[in-house]
C-alpha cells in the first residue's frame, strides 16, 4: 500500500468528519435550540443526565477530595506545609478536578447512553418516523438534551465542589489530625469566589460537549447493533478527549490576567 | 371498486438518486391516481424503499420532480415541507415505534406533537384508531416491546392513518409476518385506506400481498419503472422481468447482485 495514499486518505476522512461535525453543530444550535420547545422531553433529559448522575459524580469528587488531601499532606511535610492542606484542597477541586472529573463521569454514563437510544432510533427508523409526523429530530431529541447538559452539569459540579471539599476535611480530621475549626477556616478564608465561577463556567462548557458528542454520534450511526456500539464507543471517546482539550483552552483564556 | 378519480394524486418526473458512485434511482416517472392504491415490486436493492423515502420526502432526490396536487415538493423546507408532510402517513417495514413512549402515545404522537390537540383528546383519538385495526384499549397503555409484530404493525398502522391522511405510504407491511398475519394486514390496509379514503402506495416483494392490495402494480428493477398497469395485466404482461418476479424463478433476464454496497 503506498503510504501517501493511506495518509491522504486518513487527511480526507478527518476533513469530512470536521465537515460533518461543523453542519451537525449548526443544526443542533439553530434548529434544535431555537423554538418549538419539547417542555416535557427537556424534564425528561434533566433527570437522566442530571438527577441520576449525583451517585457517579458524588462518589467520585468524596474519594478525589479524600486523596487529594492524603497527598498534599504528604508532599506538603516535606516543606513544612502541611496547613496548606485544606486550601489546596479547595482550589484543586473547585478549579480542576470537580468540574473535569464530573465532565468524564457524565461523559462516560451520558454521552454512551445518548449516542445508543439514538443511534438505535436511527436504525430501527424511529428518526424517520418522527420526521414524517412532522416532528423535527434537532428539536425534539438533541435540543432538550443540550440543554439539559449545559444546565445540569453546573449544577452537578456544585456538588461535586461541596462533597470533594468534605471528602478531604474528612480525610484531614480523622486521618491527618487536623483541627476543625482550623480547617475550614481556612478553606474559607482562601477560596476565591472566581475560584469556583471558572469551574462552573468550564462545566457548561463540559455538558454542552457531552450532549452534541452523544447526538451526533447517535444520528451517524449506521449497519445494526455493530454501528450503534461503534458510536457509543465513539461518542464516549470524543467527548472525554473534547473536554480535556476544551479545559485547556478554556483555563490558560480564563486565568489569563 | 372505490370510484375511479382520473386526476393525478402523485407524480413523479425523471426523478434520480445516487449514494456516492452506486446510482439507486435512474429517472423514475410514474403517476398515481388519487384513491388508487399502487404496489410497486422489486427485489432487494431495487430502489424501492429510496423511491418511497424521495415521495415523502425523507431524502432529496439528486435530480427530477416529485409532484403532489401538481405542486413541486421536491424542494420545499421549513414550514412548507411540514404542511406536505403533513398530508402523509407511513408505516415502517419494522414498524419503527418509538419505544420510549406507551401505545397510545405513539398513535397520538402526530396528533399532539405536530397538530397540539390536547393530550387527552389525543388519547380517546388514539384509542379510537386502535380499535380500527383491530386493538382494544387495555393495549393503549403497553409499551411496544411488549407487543408481537403482527401487533406492532397494527401500532404502525394505526399511528399511520391517526391524522387523517390524504396519502399513505407502506414499506414491506407483511414482511417479518407469518402468511396469516400477513394476510390479516394486508386485508386491514385496504380497510383502512378505504375507509380514510387515501392513495396508498406500498412496496414489496411478497406476490400474494401484492395481489391482495394492488388496484396497480408497477416493477421496479434497475433504478427504472420497467413495467407499469393494473393488477388484472400483470399475469399477461409479456414482459419477462415480471414474469420473473412473478412466479419467483432464480432463471431469467434479472440478475440479482448479490452484494448491497
Amino acid at each position: 500500500m503506498n503510504p501517501l495514499a493511506q495518509i491522504g486518505r486518513v487527511v480526507l476522512h478527518l476533513l469530512a468528519e470536521a465537515g460533518r461535525l461543523s453542519l451537525f453543530l449548526r443544526d443542533a444550535v439553530f434548529m434544535g435550540l431555537l423554538p418549538r420547545w419539547y417542555i416535557r422531553q427537556m424534564a425528561i433529559q434533566f433527570v437522566r443526565i442530571g438527577y441520576n448522575s449525583l451517585p457517579v459524580v458524588g462518589l467520585t469528587a468524596f474519594f478525589t477530595g479524600g486523596v487529594l488531601a492524603l497527598q498534599i499532606y504528604i508532599g506538603g511535610t516535606r516543606f513544612n506545609a502541611e496547613s496548606l492542606v485544606s486550601s489546596i484542597v479547595a482550589l484543586g477541586i473547585t478549579r480542576e478536578l470537580g468540574p473535569v472529573l464530573a465532565g468524564l463521569m457524565v461523559a462516560g454514563r451520558v454521552s454512551a447512553a445518548i449516542a445508543a437510544e439514538i443511534g438505535t432510533m436511527k436504525v430501527t427508523e424511529q428518526i424517520d418516523a418522527l420526521v414524517t409526523l412532522s416532528t423535527n429530530p434537532m428539536k425534539y431529541l438533541v435540543g432538550p438534551r443540550i440543554v439539559a447538559g449545559v444546565v445540569t452539569l453546573p449544577l452537578l459540579v456544585v456538588i461535586a465542589d461541596i462533597i470533594g471539599i468534605m471528602g478531604g476535611y474528612i480525610v484531614g480530621i480523622h486521618s491527618l489530625g487536623f483541627n476543625s475549626g482550623a480547617y475550614l477556616k481556612n478553606t474559607v478564608d482562601f477560596l476565591e469566589f472566581k475560584d469556583v465561577t471558572s469551574g462552573l463556567i468550564k462545566s457548561a462548557v463540559f455538558g454542552f460537549i457531552i450532549a452534541l458528542m452523544g447526538c451526533y454520534h447517535g444520528f451517524h450511526s449506521r449497519g445494526g447493533a455493530q454501528g450503534v456500539g461503534r458510536a457509543t464507543t465513539n461518542a464516549v471517546v470524543s467527548a472525554s478527549i473534547l473536554i480535556l482539550a476544551a479545559n485547556y483552552v478554556m483555563t490558560s483564556l480564563l486565568f489569563s490576567e | 371498486m372505490a370510484e375511479r378519480d382520473t386526476d393525478i394524486h402523485i407524480e413523479l418526473r425523471g426523478v434520480r438518486k445516487s449514494f456516492g458512485p452506486k446510482t439507486v434511482l435512474d429517472g423514475i416517472d410514474l403517476k398515481v391516481r388519487r384513491r388508487s392504491s399502487l404496489v410497486i415490486i422489486g427485489g432487494s436493492g431495487s430502489g424501492k424503499s429510496v423511491m418511497l423515502k424521495c415521495i415523502i420526502g425523507l431524502l432529496h432526490p439528486d435530480g427530477g420532480q416529485v409532484l403532489i396536487d401538481g405542486e413541486d415538493t421536491t424542494n420545499l423546507k421549513g414550514r412548507d415541507r411540514d404542511r406536505v408532510m403533513s398530508r402523509f402517513g407511513m408505516l415502517f417495514q419494522s414498524a419503527a415505534l418509538f419505544d420510549s413512549l406507551p401505545v397510545w402515545e405513539n398513535v397520538a404522537f402526530g396528533l399532539i406533537q405536530g397538530r397540539g390537540v390536547s393530550r387527552r383528546k389525543a388519547r380517546d383519538i388514539a384509542i379510537e384508531k386502535l380499535a380500527q385495526v383491530g386493538l382494544g384499549s387495555e393495549v393503549g397503555d403497553l409499551y411496544p416491546a411488549e407487543l408481537s409484530g403482527g401487533m406492532q404493525k397494527r401500532v404502525g398502522l394505526a399511528r399511520a392513518i391517526a391524522a387523517s391522511p390524504e396519502i399513505i405510504l407502506f414499506d414491506e407491511p407483511t414482511t417479518g409476518l407469518d402468511p396469516i398475519m400477513g394476510a390479516i394486514i394486508d386485508e386491514l390496509i385496504v380497510s383502512t385506506v378505504r375507509d380514510v379514503g387515501a392513495t396508498a402506495i406500498s412496496i414489496t416483494h411478497d406476490m400474494a400481498s401484492a395481489r391482495r392490495i394492488a388496484d396497480e402494480v408497477a416493477m421496479i428493477y434497475h433504478g427504472k419503472i420497467i413495467w407499469h398497469g393494473s393488477i388484472d395485466e400483470i399475469d399477461h404482461s409479456g414482459n419477462p422481468y415480471v414474469d420473473q418476479f412473478i412466479h419467483g424463478r432464480a432463471e431469467g433476464p434479472i440478475r440479482m447482485s448479490v452484494l448491497k454496497e
